[in-house]
C-alpha cells in the first residue's frame, strides 16, 4: 500500500478537469456560527486523541496512582482507617488531580501555536475565541474521563457517597465545568510564554500551591492562621467543599455559588486576556 | 502608465513592519491587479513571510496601509478573510491528522456542512493524487504530498485571493512542476496568486509581474521581461566541438559583438554579452557573429541568445556589485547609516549598475552564477 502511495505522489500530474471541479465558483456556505465553529475545534482535538492515545496516561494513571497513594499514606494516620479517610480525601483527590491535569492545556496551546497550521486558523473567518474553545472542549472529555477513572478507583476501595449518583454526577459536572473555566489560565500561559517547559514550570508553581494549601488533605483548622486565611480565599478550597457537599447529599448552595461565581470570572479576565494574545501574535 | 480601473487585489502604501530594531518590511509598496500570478522576489529575510502575513492579517501592521479588494487588513479584517487564504512557508496542515481529516476540519470550518465537506475533501484529495494517502497521517507524507495537501487546503473555497509563500522551496523538480501546474489552473478559475519566492525561474514562468524586494522594500517591480530588459543585454551562449577552437572563436566573437567574451570553466564554451540596444539588433549582431565563426571555420554544436536571466537583474537591483563587506552577519545589525542612498528609487534608471547599498550572504551564492554568466537560453 505504502509502495502504491508513494508512486502517486511522484507520479501524479494535476488534471485541469478533476481540479476544475472542485474550483467551479459555486455558492460559498455561510460562516459557521461560534458553536458550530468551536465544535468543529472540539472534533479536532478528540481526533488527536485519536490518534495519539497514550496521551490519555496521564487522565488515568495519574489520577489512580493520587488516589492510592493519599489513601494508604495519610488514611492511617489521619482518620484512622485508610477507608474512613477516604470518604473525607476522595472529592477531594479528584479536584486535585483534574485541576493538575488542566495544566496540559497550556502545554498543548504552546506545541501548536509555533506550528503552521494555527496560521491558517487564524485567517479563516471565524469566531476567533473558538479555536481555543475547541481545546478546551477536548480537554473536557480528558476531564470527565479522570474524574470516573477516580470514582471508579475510590467505589472499588469503599468509597461511599451517601448523594447517591445524582449527587456525584453534579460533583463531577461543578468540577468540569470549573476546570474548564480555570483553563483559561493556562492558555494564555500557552500563548504567553516562549516555550512547553516554560509553560509547565509556571503551571507547576502555580498549582502545587493551589492543591496542597487547601482543605483537599487535612481539616484547615489544625493549620496556622496565615495559611488558614489563605486556605479560605483558595478557590479550590471552595471547589473541593461544594464537591463534598454535593456528593454528601447535602448541597451547599453558598459554595457551589462561589465556585460558579470565580469560574465565570476566571473565563471573563484570561479569556479576555489569552484572546487579546491570540489576536496579537 | 498603469490601467488605474483595473480591480486591485491587493494594494499597500508604506506598508512596515518593525521586530525591534529590525524593519523588516520597511514601505512596502505594492499594487497587485486581481486575476494574475503575482510574484514577489526576495532573498532571505526581504520580508516577504512579514509582508505576507501582514497581508493575511495575521500580523498588525507598524505602519502604511494594507488593503485587499479594498478592505483595510486593521479596520475590516473578517472582510479580508472571507476572500483570502494563505499555504504558509512553513506546512500550514496538522501533522498529526491524516489528509482527509485535515480538509474535512477546514471544510465544517468553512461552513459546509458534514457531508459536502467530506465530498468536497475526497474530490480534493482526488485532483491532487492525494485519494491513497488520505486515510494516513500528514507526518508520512513526502515533502511534494505535503504542499500538495497544503494546497488543497487553501482552495477548498476557492479564494479570491490565495497566497503562496515560498511554495516550492525544497521540493524535487517534479514536484515543483506540479505545484506550478497547480498554480495554473488555479489562476486559470479566477484565483489572483501572490507568490513569494527565492527563485527567479519560478517568478519568470508563473507571474506576469514581478515585484523584487530587499530589505522590506520593492526595488524593481514589472513583468518578467521588463526586469530583463531593464538590465541591459542579452548573452551570447557558444559550444564548440573542438576545444582548440576555442581561442579563434574568442577573437571572432569579441570582433562581431564588441564586448569582452568569457571563457566558461567548459573548454569548448564561452559565453559574451551582446551589448545593450534593442532586441532586434542583438540578435542581428549574434546571427552575424554565428555567421563569422562558420566563415572562419570553427564548428559550432550548440549556440544560443539568451535574455539576460532574471538572476542577473536580480543581482544587478539587489546590488551584488558590493558584498565585500560582513559575511554572515544577517541583517539585524543596523544598517540605517546605509539605507539613505535609497534602493527604491532605483528601478527606473538603468539597474545595470550595481548599486551602492550593501547587501547580505545570500546573494554570495548567487554570484558564482553570475560570473560564470549562466543564462536560461532561448535557442535562436
Ligand atoms: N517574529 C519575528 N520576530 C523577530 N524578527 C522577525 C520575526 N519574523 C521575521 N523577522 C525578521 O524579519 C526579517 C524578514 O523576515 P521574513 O521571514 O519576512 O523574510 P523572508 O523574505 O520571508 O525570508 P525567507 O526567504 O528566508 O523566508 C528577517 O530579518 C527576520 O529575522
Ligand atoms: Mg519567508
Amino acid at each position: 500500500m505504502s509502495a502504491t502511495t508513494t508512486e502517486t505522489g511522484t507520479s501524479f500530474v494535476p488534471a485541469a478537469e478533476t481540479l476544475g471541479a472542485v474550483l467551479a465558483p459555486g455558492a460559498r456556505p455561510p460562516r459557521p456560527g461560534a458553536l458550530s465553529a468551536s465544535m468543529t475545534f472540539g472534533w479536532r482535538a478528540m481526533l488527536k486523541i485519536k490518534h495519539v492515545p497514550e496521551q490519555l496516561f496521564d487522565v488515568t494513571a495519574f489520577p489512580i496512582m493520587m488516589t492510592l497513594m493519599f489513601t494508604y499514606l495519610f488514611g492511617g494516620a489521619l482518620a484512622g482507617s485508610p477507608t474512613e479517610y477516604l470518604q473525607f480525601l476522595l472529592p477531594g483527590i479528584m479536584v486535585t488531580s483534574v485541576v493538575m491535569i488542566t495544566m496540559y492545556t497550556g502545554v498543548e496551546v504552546n506545541k501548536d501555536i509555533e506550528k503552521g497550521v494555527f496560521d491558517r486558523f487564524r485567517t479563516l473567518p471565524i469566531w476567533r475565541p473558538s479555536t481555543m474553545v475547541g481545546y478546551l472542549l477536548g480537554d473536557m472529555f480528558r476531564y470527565t474521563m479522570a474524574a470516573t477513572v477516580i470514582l471508579v478507583v475510590g467505589l472499588v476501595l469503599g468509597f461511599r457517597p451517601q448523594g447517591g449518583v445524582v449527587g456525584v454526577v453534579a460533583a463531577i459536572v461543578l468540577l468540569v465545568a470549573f476546570s474548564f473555566a480555570f483553563s483559561w489560565v493556562w492558555t494564555m500561559f500557552g500563548l504567553l510564554l516562549r516555550s512547553e517547559k516554560s509553560v509547565m514550570g509556571i503551571s507547576m508553581l502555580v498549582l502545587f500551591p493551589l492543591t496542597f494549601l487547601s482543605n483537599v488533605y487535612v481539616d484547615p483548622a489544625t493549620m496556622p492562621g496565615w495559611l488558614q486565611a489563605f486556605v479560605g480565599i483558595n478557590p479550590i478550597s471552595h471547589l473541593v467543599t461544594a464537591a463534598r457537599s454535593l456528593m454528601a447529599g447535602a448541597a451547599d448552595t453558598g459554595e457551589i455559588t462561589w465556585v460558579l461565581v470565580s469560574g465565570a470570572v476566571c473565563v471573563a479576565v484570561f479569556g479576555a486576556l489569552t484572546m487579546r494574545l491570540y489576536n496579537r501574535r | 502608465m498603469r490601467d488605474r480601473t483595473t480591480d486591485l487585489a491587493i494594494e499597500t502604501s508604506g506598508l512596515v513592519k518593525i521586530f525591534g530594531k529590525n524593519r523588516a518590511v520597511d514601505g512596502l509598496d505594492l499594487r497587485v491587479p486581481a486575476g494574475t500570478v503575482y510574484g514577489v522576489l526576495g532573498p532571505n529575510g526581504a520580508g516577504k513571510t512579514t509582508a505576507v502575513k501582514m497581508l493575511a492579517t495575521l500580523l498588525r501592521p507598524d505602519g502604511g496601509e494594507a488593503r485587499v479588494f479594498g478592505h483595510d487588513v486593521l479596520r475590516e479584517p473578517d472582510a479580508v478573510r472571507a476572500r483570502v487564504s494563505l499555504t504558509g512557508q512553513y506546512a500550514s496542515v496538522d501533522e498529526e491528522m491524516t489528509g482527509t481529516e485535515n480538509l474535512v476540519l477546514l471544510g465544517r470550518l468553512l461552513g459546509h456542512r458534514k457531508a459536502a465537506a467530506r465530498d468536497r475533501a475526497a474530490l480534493l484529495l482526488e485532483a491532487f493524487g492525494l485519494t491513497d494517502a488520505a486515510a494516513r497521517q500528514v507526518k508520512t507524507y513526502s515533502g511534494g504530498m505535503r504542499r500538495r495537501l497544503d494546497i488543497a487546503a487553501s482552495i477548498l473555497n476557492t479564494p479570491d485571493l490565495l497566497f503562496l509563500d515560498e511554495p516550492t522551496t525544497g521540493l524535487d523538480p517534479r514536484s515543483r512542476n506540479q505545484v506550478w501546474d497547480i498554480v495554473r489552473i488555479v489562476v486559470a478559475h479566477g484565483t489572483t496568486v501572490l507568490l513569494t519566492t527565492q527563485y527567479l525561474d519560478e517568478a519568470d514562468r508563473l507571474a506576469g509581474r514581478i515585484a523584487v524586494v530587499d530589505h522590506g522594500r520593492v526595488i524593481a517591480e514589472g513583468t518578467p521581461g521588463e526586469l530583463k530588459s531593464s538590465v541591459g543585454a542579452g548573452m551570447v551562449h557558444v559550444r564548440l566541438r573542438d576545444p582548440a577552437q576555442r581561442p579563434a572563436a574568442e577573437r571572432v566573437l569579441a570582433g562581431e559583438l564588441g564586448t569582452a567574451v568569457h571563457l566558461e570553466a567548459d573548454p569548448v564554451a564561452l559565453t559574451a554579452r551582446v551589448a545593450a540596444g534593442d532586441a532586434d539588433a542583438g540578435a542581428e549582431r549574434a546571427s552575424r557573429a554565428l555567421g563569422s565563426l562558420a566563415a572562419a571555420g570553427i564548428v559550432v554544436d550548440d549556440f544560443s541568445l539568451g535574455q539576460p536571466s532574471l538572476d542577473e537583474a536580480f543581482l544587478a537591483l539587489t546590488g551584488a556589485g558590493e558584498r565585500a563587506e560582513e559575511h554572515g552577519g544577517g541583517r539585524a545589525g543596523g544598517r540605517g547609516g546605509e539605507h539613505g542612498s535609497a534602493p527604491a528609487d532605483r528601478p527606473a534608471d538603468g539597474p545595470g549598475r550595481p548599486a551602492g547599498h550593501r547587501s547580505h550572504e545570500t546573494h554570495e551564492t548567487h554570484h558564482d552564477t553570475h560570473e560564470t554568466y549562466e543564462t536560461r537560453e532561448t535557442t535562436v
